[in-house]
């Protein structure tokens, strides 16, 4: 078990380092750093004092080698667009697209697998092909159209929620929150409905499809047999056993959810990281740009790494080995 | 007492309904195992599903009368024929590997059923779980309760699935081939729980299986069907002993004998089903023999796995899949190679064929070396020399190819015939050589049975002209009458062409039939290996006996003169 662990361990440093390389290059390839930072009007002589200072010169690895030092020492570099520290900028911004991805998530899950039980235990029933129908509709609109849709019924037509922005954040630390005001929240609603949409159809349909593979397994038909009741073989037997791989899934998702807010961000100026990025990019502010992909990958990495614990965790059968 | 009479099961499809099930009359007293024989779709499961009211949909029943004691089977509402299940009917199924929620403990599965039933309370229901346990023939049940499914071995997770079926003390339970995924020695012992459970708990059984000889061992009545009838029922001995229905009869016919060896079985199609001689595909493999009878000799044959580490600083242990193995298959002969599930046969088969890379040894096919696996070039001539036929027919074709694509494949692949159409035309004449109807060539692998389905197999291996062949258990998945067709039709391509042929199978009575050597195979050491017939008769390892003695027989005097003449 430990061992199934460190491997994992070792296989996200790499991860890592291979992202980090990724980021890396962005500076080297994506136009001059130099040109970038002085204007027309410093000398050829002044622009190569200020390489030799910046250590451009030095060979490849060298310059790769001490950016990820760097990294790991929490200095992030400074931005072109604003000049500030990178590492103030996403840990300022980071928060939002957190609450953001881990509300959606949590509406994608609560909604998600209950119906996606409740389809795959009455597959014939007329409710049943109402929500499949309906969630398929829900994943072949755009996210954008549905954030959009959302604004005009909820924030233009009825006037319930507000349409862009945090609403009332509160300080917890150095954690802009809007998890503990009722403004907070209203604002969180439509964003997170619409990030979640397409996650939630997914898990639905992926709980659906595991749930009915999983009700005509032997061990289902066995406990029918036995006269387990039937609340408990719903429950204990088949979910339990539904959500091993349904998890993989998830986890996958989430980190998805949390690198591709970009669009909802950006339909409701949710103020994340995924707004950041797009300044960035129309900047071209390659700096933030590096850290945004590097910290992206690290979510990436952390979430799979749960999922893998929690693979462990669910399932025996990789916890204990076998004694016979 | 089960009561069933006149039972029909029938399943609505576009085309109106299907009986699945007619006219089963059948009862089954307290204490009495009932077996119910028949082939693959002959309905017997169905009739045990009806029972227990668990018909998969959208089957139904439509006629009939099913009682349990004074209870109507039938005019239960949906809750309290699922209260009735465990409590009063229970069911073993076949494969102990997949009948248990892998996620929760026996304790967990055991407690929840026994409260299921009865108002007891956590504790007492686990004094009563151990004690079954125990007496069921787990050692050290208070420890072991504790343990998930995937920590007991087959055979002990046979009797987990047993203890659950007996927990609520049930008048009758539905045994769906409980012994079918067991080896020999496991199963006497399964068997002999049975028997015992019916003895002391009065416990009504109805036994479903597709083999005879479990039945002979342990059945008191017997019921015979063929799709969805029943042929016969009756006491055993009469029944398997005296069969009135020519269908009981042609079933007997097709068991092998496990202590002696004839000749051909007798099969009743067998005019069509016999191989065709003097057609292209003959003359074509006997012309293409270079090679006049190819033998193979393996030296001191080892295969290693990686084992599960137990340390981040220790190398894991090495797992002996096969040790020392000397095998020497004399050309032109028949090798039958035995042993129980994990005792390596398939892995010595994918040995020979390349598949896996043995530690250390020499094989020899022929007078020349054999490389082993990584070492053996894809252009290497044993590749076209080794064929093999497994044992899943179902699984062993490209489902998404024509059944001529498939077989024309090693003519174009070995260079043998370079024009399509002769390609076309040879697959066909080795369909018929196979006893199958050339059109064959335009069908898919899905529109034929299991049965039709090896012969493909076997017509397939044949095209690349091999002189040995691998049959990693050829007819394990199959039924006993189709069994006995493939087994012919083997015995006749080896006389035919002189083929040497490794024979794997877990089933001694087939090995006796077919093989003239036999190799014990037994974790992954050869226990003893001499002509089959002084094998059989005189076994000299403790092993062999033993298997020998454990496998389910026929009594001598209820084989038909078709066996023992």
């Amino acid at each position: 078990m430990v061992y199934f662990i460190l491997k994992r361990l070792v296989q996200s440093v790499f991860v890592m380092l291979a992202v980090a390389f990724l980021a890396f290059s962005l500076f080297r390839f994506v136009g001059d750093p130099i040109t970038q930072m002085t204007g027309v009007e410093t000398s050829v002589a002044d622009q190569e004092r200020l390489r030799e200072e910046l250590g451009l010169n030095d060979p490849f690895i060298l310059q790769f080698g001490r950016f990820t030092s760097d990294m790991l020492q929490g200095d992030f570099g400074f931005s072109y667009r604003t000049r500030q520290p990178v590492a103030e900028m996403i840990a300022d911004r980071i928060p939002a697209t957190l609450e953001l991805g881990v509300v959606a998530l949590l509406i994608s899950l609560l909604v998600g697998i209950p119906a996606g039980v409740y389809t795959a235990l009455r597959p014939r029933g007329i409710a049943t092909q109402a929500i499949l129908m309906t969630t398929l509709v829900g994943v072949s609109i755009p996210t954008f159209v549905i954030g959009i849709m959302l604004i005009f019924v909820f924030g233009v037509q009825l006037g319930w929620l507000p349409t862009f922005g945090r609403g009332g954040t509160v300080q917890i630390g150095g954690w802009e929150s809007s998890l503990f005001t009722l403004e907070g929240w209203r604002a969180l609603l439509l964003p997170a409905i619409t990030l979640g949409v397409y996650q939630l159809t997914l898990t639905m349909r992926l709980v659906r499809a595991e749930m009915m593979e999983v009700m005509r397994s032997d061990y289902i038909r066995f406990a029918m047999a036995r006269g387990v009741p039937m609340r408990k073989l719903h429950y204990r037997h088949a979910l339990a056993n539904t959500m091993v791989p349904v998890i993989t899934i998830i986890g996958l998702q989430f980190g998805g959810v949390i690198a591709f807010s970009i669009v909802t961000e950006s339909v409701f100026q949710w103020p994340g990281m995924g707004l950041l990025f797009l300044e960035s990019i129309r900047f071209v502010d390659i700096p933030v740009m590096g850290v945004y992909l590097v910290v992206i990958a690290f979510f990436f990495v952390l979430v799979n790494l749960i999922v893998d614990m929690l693979y462990v965790a669910i399932d025996p059968r990789l916890r204990i080995r076998d004694v016979q | 007492m089960l009561t069933i009479k006149d039972l029909a099961v029938k399943f609505p499809s576009r085309f109106g309904d299907v009986t699945a099930i007619a006219d089963v009359d059948m009862t089954i007293k307290p204490g009495e195992i009932h077996g119910l024989v028949g082939e693959s779709g002959a309905g017997k499961s169905t009739v045990g599903a009806a029972v227990i009211g668990l018909l998969a949909a959208p089957g139904y029943v439509a006629n009939g009368k099913l009682s349990l004691g004074d209870t109507d089977l039938r005019k239960l509402t949906p809750e309290q024929a699922h209260e009735i299940r465990g409590d009063r009917i229970s069911m073993i199924f076949q494969d102990p590997q997949t009948s248990l929620n892998p996620l929760m403990t026996i304790e967990d599965q055991l407690i929840e059923t026994i409260q299921a039933h009865s108002d007891v309370s956590e504790t007492a229901a686990r004094t009563r779980a151990v004690d079954l346990l125990e007496e069921i023939g787990i050692k050290n049940a208070a420890e072991r309760i504790k343990a998930y499914p995937h920590q007991f071995s087959g055979g002990m997770r046979q009797r987990v699935v047993i203890a659950l079926a007996i927990c609520t003390d049930p008048e009758l339970i539905i045994a769906d081939e409980p012994t079918t995924a067991l080896d020999v020695a496991v199963q006497s012992q399964v068997l002999d729980l049975i028997r015992r459970l019916a003895r002391d708990r009065q416990i009504a059984f109805m036994l479903i299986t597709h083999d005879i000889g479990v039945i002979a061992q342990i059945a008191d009545r017997v019921t015979v069907m063929r799709n969805g009838r029943v042929m016969e029922t009756g006491e055993t001995p009469q029944v398997l002993g005296a069969p009135t229905h020519p269908y009981t009869q042609a079933l007997m016919d097709a068991v092998p004998p496990l202590d002696h060896r004839i000749a051909r079985f007798r099969v009743p199609e067998e005019d069509t089903a016999g191989v065709v001689t003097g057609n292209a595909a003959e003359k074509w493999l006997l012309e293409g023999q270079q090679y006049a009878l190819t033998g193979l000799t393996l030296q001191d044959i080892c295969v290693r796995f990686a084992g599960p580490r137990t340390s981040l600083f220790r190398k894991p242990e090495p797992y002996v899949a096969l040790k020392d193995v000397n095998l020497e298959v004399r050309p032109g002969s028949i090798m039958g190679l035995v042993g129980e599930s994990g005792s390596g046969k398939s892995t010595l088969a994918k040995a020979i064929t390349g598949l896996i890379t043995p530690s250390s040894g020499t094989m020899h096919l022929g007078d020349d070396i054999l490389p082993d696996g990584k070492a053996r070039s894809r252009h290497h001539p044993s590749r076209q020399l080794v064929q093999m036929v497994f044992q899943d027919p179902y699984s062993s074709l490209n489902s998404r190819h024509r059944i001529g694509a498939i077989l024309t494949e090693p003519l174009w692949f070995y260079g043998f015939v370079q024009d399509a159409k002769e390609r076309e035309r040879l697959a066909a004449a080795m369909l018929e050589l196979v006893g199958m109807a050339p059109d064959a060539v335009d069908k898919y692998p899905h529109q034929f049975s299991g049965g039709q389905r090896q012969r493909i197999a076997v017509a397939r291996a044949l095209l690349a002209r091999p002189r040995f062949l691998i049959c990693d258990e050829p007819t394990s998945a199959l039924d006993v009458s189709i069994q006995a067709e493939i087994l012919n039709l083997l015995k006749d391509l080896q006389a035919m062409f002189g083929l040497t042929i490794l024979f794997i199978s877990h089933n001694l009575a087939v090995v006796r039939q077919m093989a003239d050597d036999t190799a014990v195979l037994r974790n992954g050491v050869i226990e003893e290996m001499s002509a089959t017939e002084d094998l059989f008769a005189r076994p000299k390892a403790d092993y062999t006996q033993k298997l020998l003695a454990l496998t389910p027989v026929m009594p001598r005097e209820w084989q038909s003169e078709a066996v023992t003449g």
